[in-house]
């Protein structure tokens, strides 16, 4: 076992064991904070993965923006949503939530079953890859192919998803803005 | 050595966490955040796939672009949580039940 196996174990049970928490917590700021950490967990993990551009860019937008925006929208819709929010009294396996939980474990025990089967370890492009060296190195010098193919294969994508993201900020700008026009 | 069973597990049960949060949640921000959760899922498959991919980098571009559209479906959708707060004094979405004032 050695120093990869143990951080990606590690990485792998805070994200698991936050998420969790997220859905069991009653209280909706700690879920938000727990979702943060899980953010993070989930950061490592594309580290281990060898995908740190990804990574940085998941803690920059995700930790960064996202999360910042939920903050802000929860304290924007004020003190009733709170008691709202805190007003539930289910815990996490009460006959309320009986039907998400078992529709949660059955799509589980699907999920891996699936996972199971496919055998993933002896696909055949996996191994076409590994014997063609087409495999991401740990030297840290990914990054340079992620450059390249950003800007020359991925041209297109890379400029329409940025009028993209335009257009949906100027969207949710325009959406909550205070006085909507009446017509 | 971690192999592509090991992410490919990870992410199924934060799928599935994500699917619990989405039905069992009565708070419009935390099924957003459910729904994060299960894009994150789907976001870890195509990295760890990615890393067989040195030429093209297909997978890790795949999630660049999805962790930026789950920006931008963020931004909006709490506007719309926004402004059906201000219309409904809620944000549970049982309640939100009627198209018209």
């Amino acid at each position: 076992m050695n120093l990869v196996q143990i951080l990606f174990y590690l990485m792998a049970f805070i994200t698991l064991g936050s998420a969790l928490v997220v859905a069991i917590s009653q209280n909706l700021v700690r879920s938000i904070f727990m979702f943060f950490v899980t953010l993070f967990g989930l950061a490592g993990l594309y580290v281990l993965a060898l995908a740190d551009f990804v990574a940085v860019t998941q803690i920059v937008i995700y930790v960064g923006g996202i999360l910042v925006l939920i903050l802000f929208a929860f304290m924007l819709s004020g003190k009733e949503a709170l008691a709202t929010a805190e007003q539930q009294t289910n815990r996490f396996i009460s006959l309320n939530n009986l039907p998400a939980f078992l529709l949660a474990a059955l799509f589980l025990v699907v999920m891996l079953n699936v996972v199971f089967k496919a055998d993933l370890n002896n696909l055949q492009w996996v191994k076409a890859a590994i014997e063609t060296k087409n495999v991401v190195p740990v030297d840290g010098t990914g990054i340079n192919s992620i450059g390249v193919n950003l800007m020359t294969r991925y041209l297109l994508p890379f400029e329409a998803i940025s009028v993209l993201l335009m257009i949906a900020l100027v969207g949710a700008a325009h959406l909550s803005r205070k006085e909507a026009i009446k017509t | 050595m971690i192999t592509l069973n090991d992410f490919m597990i990870v992410s199924v049960v934060l799928f599935c966490v994500g699917l619990f949060i989405i039905v069992s949640k009565k708070n419009a921000i935390q099924i957003l955040i459910g729904i994060e959760l299960m894009l994150n899922a789907a976001i870890l498959n195509l990295v760890a796939f990615g890393k067989y991919d040195n030429a093209n980098n297909g997978g890790q571009m795949f999630a660049l672009f999805a962790i930026v559209l789950a920006a931008a479906t963020t931004a909006v959708a709490l506007a719309i949580i926004l402004n059906v707060y201000r219309q409904y004094k809620t944000i549970n979405p049982d309640k939100v039940n009627q198209l018209k004032d």
